[in-house]
């Protein structure tokens, strides 16, 4: 194991953004934020609809505000193989609705609860996700 | 009433503003450095644990001191599910999802949140995801009819 790109501060500062909206979202609008959560409702049912879709739209509108008031570029790169992504689509999608959240909903609002289903969930998806690359890069 | 109504509206447009702002500061956004925090056997960026632990500092204090019978301020309750049943669809969902965040790098938030930039991939991403979203919705309502 080697220790590359660490950034705890500024993943600290973005982390700390983070429970700031699910703190305000839980204090105001009474609801936990949880990604898959609002986007999966926002696609199947008719409960807070506009709330959930004003949510999603606001998302992609942060890093749009932050490019325009940082004047930087933010950088990503990912897989360009369509068909992986679309696999991975698929597995998020479903799995997250099967198991009832994602990183957000159960690894920040779930263990900020301390629910021990939600902490369940968290190890599960890192352990599983942790062996994938393993693999991946094995291969 | 209505006033309450608006104000909701404004609030979810605003926290998903500031939770698109923290993806992307902290760089969770960029699938890359996903993959390389979890990438312990290798090259680690063990970064992102950061992510979890600033956003864990912050809200957890406030579950706790709002959960007793307070009412939210643009609500007329709490509404999220308590449910804390451990059971085989909680890990083996979570297993399909920690499958799928290992091979692309992305979950919803960062995914969602990176259709800002306009590239393809993340509508592949998104897209499927909303599949996989519908689909899942579709076989619970079979089971439910059954």
């Amino acid at each position: 194991m080697n220790i590359i790109n660490f950034t705890p501060v500024s993943a600290f500062l973005g982390g700390s953004l983070i429970g700031l909206a699910v703190v305000i979202f839980f204090v105001f609008n009474g609801r936990l934020i949880g990604i898959s959560g609002i986007a999966s409702n926002f696609l199947n049912s008719k409960d807070n609809r506009f709330d959930n879709f004003l949510f999603l739209l606001g998302l992609i509108l942060g890093p749009i505000i932050y490019k325009v008031f940082t004047e930087q570029e933010i950088n990503i790169s990912i897989s360009n193989s369509f068909i992986l992504l679309a696999v991975a689509g698929l597995l998020v999608g479903a799995g997250t609705r099967i198991g009832g959240g994602c990183t957000s909903g159960h690894g920040i609002s779930g263990i900020g609860r301390f629910s021990l289903r939600s902490i369940v969930a968290t190890i599960t998806f890192m352990i599983v996700g942790i062996l994938t690359v393993w693999i991946k890069n094995l291969i | 009433m209505d006033k309450k109504f608006n104000m909701s509206k404004i609030v979810s447009l605003i926290c998903g503003i500031i939770f698109g702002i923290g993806l992307t500061i902290s760089q969770m956004i960029d699938p890359a450095k996903v993959l390389g925090f979890l990438n312990i056997f290798g090259d680690w960026d063990p970064s992102l644990a950061f992510v979890m632990i600033g956003a864990l500092i912050i809200s957890s204090p406030f579950f706790h001191l709002f959960k007793n019978n307070k009412k939210p301020i643009f609500a007329d309750s709490f509404s999220y599910s308590n449910n804390k049943e451990l059971n085989k669809k909680l890990i083996i969902g979570s297993s399909l999802f920690g499958a799928g965040w290992g091979l692309a790098g992305l979950c919803p938030g960062p995914a969602i949140a990176s259709l800002a930039l306009f590239n393809t991939s993340s509508i592949i991403f998104v897209i499927t995801m909303f599949v996989g979203f519908y689909l899942v919705k579709l076989s619970d309502l079979t089971t439910q009819a059954r």
